[in-house]
């Protein structure tokens, strides 16, 4: 008898890891960066290439960085949300113009909506790489410090937005 | 009748030379110059994975940002970096995830211990196994001292006289 519940039991115990595994996201990779400082870098805005930005300019501030490109089909997907988002002021979010030519850029912030404070403009991807970006869309949120408290992989969905992002901004806004 | 079997030929002719002359391509020319520096980059990104197409490593991958990565690699290189000190520049970005040998740590213990751990238990059954059968054979065959008189007789081709 125990000699044909073995390998019942060994199947029923793989079945059920496998089963798992179908509900895990392996491009979820968890990253290294999450309560490190956000990577120090300045970069020219995309609107004004005169001006730089640089993570230091926000300080004492919660805010969010949002990695962005006109050929991402993705960034499309979610832009509408992010648009909501920056109308509602709830939280300021700096965009990271990733590998992109400016005048795309231009034309897709004017044809979509622009609800970045700003846009820094990350044409060799140099920037995104200090951030461990590997598909866009990103979203990280920066506490006041300047800590990188999360990091969301993919298009953002009105529920990650109000389950995970607003939460964790709002508790990082209410902590001195 | 030889235009057709021309036609027929000349393709598998053609098929034929085909893989010869892709065999004689030459291969890409390296981005650097330096071959030594581009057989580093080329050992250092096999070891490297490409987090956009996760099951290839960032040498063999023509993703976007498996080109930038071995941007960097052949900038590091050229920049005096050790093997290590870019492994831990990748790692600090993209986690231990981006190693195909993940390091030994509490959390990849059972990674690395496993298959050892796991070939042990079934040697250590199969081994159990084997001795209770050859105990349980051993004891099967012990004979009476009645049934070792009659092997006797039958071996010496006595079993008529018995």
């Amino acid at each position: 008898m125990n000699r044909f519940l073995w390998p019942l039991g060994i199947f029923v115990v793989l079945a059920g890891f496998l089963f798992a595994g179908l509900y895990l996201n392996p491009r979820e990779v968890p990253s290294p960066l999450i309560g490190k400082p956000v990577p120090a870098f300045s970069a020219p805005q995309l609107a004004d290439p005169g001006k730089t930005f640089s993570p230091a300019d926000m300080k004492g501030k919660v805010w969010l960085v949002n990695v962005w490109a006109s050929w991402c089909v993705s960034c499309r997907q979610e832009h509408p949300l992010l648009v909501e988002l920056g109308k509602s002021g709830v939280v300021p979010m700096i965009g990271l113009h990733y590998k992109d030519e400016r005048d795309a850029g231009l034309k897709w912030l004017a044809q979509h909506g622009d609800p970045y404070l700003l846009s820094a403009h990350d044409r060799d991807g140099r920037v995104a790489i200090d951030f461990g970006v590997y598909g866009t869309p990103e979203t990280f949120i920066v506490d006041k410090a300047g800590v990188i408290r999360y990091k969301h992989t993919g298009p953002l969905t009105p529920e990650k937005l109000r389950d995970d992002i607003l939460p964790r901004v709002k508790q990082l806004e209410a902590a001195t | 009748m030889s235009r057709p079997l021309h036609r027929l030929l000349m393709p598998a002719l053609v098929a034929l030379l085909l893989p010869w002359g892709a065999l004689h391509a030459e291969d890409a020319a390296p981005v650097a110059s330096d071959p030594a520096l581009e057989a580093r980059v080329q050992k250092l990104g096999e070891e490297l994975r490409c987090l956009v197409c996760q099951n290839q490593n960032i040498a063999d991958s023509h993703a976007d940002l498996a080109l930038d990565l071995k941007k960097q690699l052949r900038e590091q290189i050229a920049a005096g970096r050790t093997d290590d000190e870019i492994k831990t520049y990748m790692v600090e970005r993209y986690g231990d995830f981006v190693l195909y040998r993940p390091p030994l740590k509490a959390t990849t213990v059972l990674l690395w211990a496993g298959p050892f751990v796991l070939l042990g238990a079934v040697a250590f059954a199969l081994l159990r196994r084997l001795r209770t059968r050859a105990a349980r054979a051993a004891a099967a065959n012990t004979l009476s001292a009645d049934e070792h008189a009659r092997a006797r007789a039958l071996l010496n081709g006595e079993e008529k006289q018995v």
